[in-house]
């Protein structure tokens, strides 16, 4: 059985508070014990398989490809239940917190999506739910508040700093301090002290395996490009872990270039390479200034609205496995509405931005993107963000 | 209680002088006042340091503003963002410390990315330069802190871990047996802020942690008034922490450090005086 990692070259760890630290020990014994138990795995995937829609498919994008001049492969996690990837995420870790008798469950969200999944899942399995939201984001992502609420889910508005994910991740995780004797926090991303960004990443590779089987199955041969979003970076790992052996494979995450990296308003911090540090409990990517205080991020996409990323990929773009872009909120917009007229397919403004670097970066024969999320949450932002250009 | 400078010796000896000089003058146990430094800016914060030192406290707990603290409720979470409006780095509240140590022992607290981002060793030289006694890192468990432990331990500074009430028996020897200068046992489970009442189990707690440890265990989080602190005392503590409700009030008063000054005196006059 091999153990749970806490470090990924020297990034990750826990640095939390002390109060947290048994809470954390047990969480990582219950996914070791049950991560490859017979009966959890057919639970989750029967879950997976008739309530979230799984597998996802993989759609050959026609007239994207025609555009591009070679193949693109979506990894359509937009169709899952709920609208994207969190979904896979969300059901793993509310199974987990009930095995583990732990009845209450908190979540962070930023885009909404995370939120709408931790409310789903604790609908389905009878939990109670309580999502930490900015309220800049409550206003820009108000869709997925009402859902939330209809869930059942309480959703706790965040007021500090700029109200973003940011400040509802710390906010969660001030919740978790106080009750972590009766709640499990289910984290939205593989970010956070380990075991989380194992544990996230173990239960969104599911992404990553499908597509590899779906991708071989369908051309015979392994995309030259991987292409993923990231905002702490779920999506993108769970992609790319089923590839890390196959060398020939780029992997490609495409962080929030924001108003531009020069700008310092921006969501890149992997791109940015600035010096690493600490946040929410790991130590990996951040974007932060000579004193050590944790910047604000900015995106037009509140789920890459951040200024964290998972230790993992700052592991793989240090050892040169992976490599880290950035898409500027106008690019992500232009291909929001390119998207859209091209295939039919509203995108979440997060996926946009990797469908925006693969546009204007057309190179190889093949491409598999993953289309992480829909983008209904998004057309109010989006639509008077493109008027008034 | 106002000492006389005393640079050369070890952070470590400092605080248990400290600790055992509140015993030797018969007073209940030590107690320790918070700061969140640069709140509400640098100079105010210097006096409310000194207001401290006269008006009782035997060590001062030297707060480093930070974005992020993740153990800090809204009090102390407010006073740290203004703090940093105001224009607070962690040079200039080393500097309010440097002041402050030529009266109390200051115990820095600092959150782990501050001294990641400039780097272990420079940052304890920094630390032994402003004349602190110890540190105190809040989101650096024992599993995190063999570096911080080894770079504390060559300069003489105490690297205090804290226990909480969560921290099971097998982690508390480990933490116990590492605990330098003092042990901070956090009284309840949660975050700082004034509470109600004390934690029910604080003797318990405290028991059990001392069981631990050859150093002085001192209770910190939720205790916000002279009553709070003599039952934490009474239940066994060897010193007291007071932080939210201070920094509330140096927030709140037209005149801070008067303001301050007058609560001191109240912990102080509820820790004089032996156990009965
Ligand atoms: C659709 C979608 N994609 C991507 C993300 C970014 O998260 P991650 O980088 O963890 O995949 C979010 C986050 O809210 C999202 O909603």
């Amino acid at each position: 059985m091999t153990a749970v990692e806490h470090r990924f070259g020297p990034y990750g760890g826990q640095y939390v508070p002390e109060t947290l630290m048994p809470g954390l020990a047990e969480l990582e014994a219950a996914w070791l014990a049950v991560r490859d138990d017979r009966g959890f795995k057919d639970e989750l995937d029967a879950l997976l398989r008739d309530y979230v829609g799984r597998p996802s498919p993989l759609y050959l994008a026609a007239r994207l490809s025609k555009d591009l001049g070679h193949p693109v492969y979506l990894k359509r996690e937009d169709l899952n239940h709920t609208g994207a990837h969190k979904i896979n995420n969300a059901l793993g870790q509310a199974l987990l917190a009930k095995r583990i008798g732990k009845r209450r469950i908190i979540a962070e969200t930023g885009a909404g999506q995370h939120g709408v999944a931790a409310a789903t899942a604790c609908a389905l399995l009878d939990l109670e739910c309580v999502v930490y939201m900015g309220t800049e984001d409550m206003r820009r992502q108000k869709p997925n508040v009402e859902r939330m609420g209809l869930l059942g889910a309480h959703v706790e508005p965040v007021e500090a700093g700029v109200r973003t994910l940011k400040e509802a991740v710390s906010a969660a995780i001030r919740d978790w301090v106080t009750n972590v004797e009766s709640t499990h926090y289910i984290i939205g991303s593989c970010v956070g002290p380990a075991p989380y960004p194992a544990l996230v990443r173990d239960l969104q590779r599911v992404i990553g395996d499908e597509a590899r089987a779906q991708i071989l199955e369908r051309t015979g041969r392994l995309p030259d490009r991987l292409i993923a979003c990231v905002g702490g970076g779920s999506n993108a790992i769970g992609m790319f872990v089923p590839f890390l052996d196959d060398h020939d494979v780029q992997l490609i995450g495409v962080e929030a270039g924001g108003e531009g990296l020069d700008s310092g308003r921006h969501g890149a911090p992997l791109t940015a390479a600035g010096l690493p540090g600490v946040l929410h409990g790991a130590f990996s990517a951040v974007i932060q200034d000579e004193d050590g205080q944790i910047l604000e991020a900015h995106s037009i996409s509140a789920g890459l609205d951040y200024p964290g990323s998972g230790p993992e990929h700052a592991w793989l773009r240090d050892l040169g496995r992976a490599r880290y872009v950035a898409v500027s909120d106008r690019e992500a917009l232009d291909a929001f509405a390119r998207v859209a007229r091209l295939e039919g397919i509203i995108p979440a403004l997060e996926s946009a931005h990797a469908l925006a670097w693969a546009l204007s970066n057309p190179a190889g024969e093949l491409d598999l993107i993953c289309l992480s999320g829909r983008g209904d949450k998004d057309l109010a932002e989006a639509l008077a963000e493109l008027e008034r250009s | 209680m106002e000492r006389a400078v005393t640079g050369a010796i070890p952070g470590v000896e400092r605080i248990a002088e400290a600790f055992s000089s509140a015993r030797a003058d018969g007073r209940r146990a030590a107690l320790m006042p918070y700061l969140m430094g640069g709140f509400p800016d640098l100079a105010t914060s210097a006096e409310i340091g000194l207001a401290y030192a006269r008006a009782g406290a035997d060590l001062v707990e030297l707060g480093v503003p930070f974005s992020d603290p993740l153990a800090d409720g809204p009090v102390i979470h407010a006073a740290g963002s203004a703090a940093l409006r105001a224009g607070a780095t962690l040079p200039g509240v080393l500097e309010v410390g440097r002041a402050l140590a030529e009266r109390v022992p200051v115990v820095v607290m600092c959150y782990a990315n501050l001294i990641v981002t400039r780097g272990l060793e420079r940052f304890a030289d920094a630390l032994v330069d402003s004349g602190a006694s110890g540190l105190i890192v809040p989101d650096l468990p024992v599993e995190e802190s063999e570096q911080a432990l080894a770079a504390c331990d060559e300069r003489g500074l105490a690297l205090v871990p804290l226990a909480a009430p969560t921290t099971p028996e097998q982690r508390l020897a480990r933490i116990g047996a590492q605990a330098r200068g003092f042990l901070y046992a956090v009284s309840l489970t949660g975050t700082t802020g004034e509470r109600g009442r004390l934690d029910q189990g604080l003797a318990t707690v405290l028991a059990r942690v001392a069981r631990h440890t050859a150093v002085p265990v001192a209770v910190g989080f939720g205790i916000g008034t002279p009553e709070q602190a003599a039952a934490a005392a009474a239940a066994g503590a060897d010193g007291v922490i007071v932080g939210s409700r201070l920094v509330r009030a140096a927030g709140e008063a037209a005149d801070p450090a008067a303001a301050v000054s007058e609560l001191l005196r109240g912990f102080a006059s509820a820790l004089a005086g032996p156990l009965s």
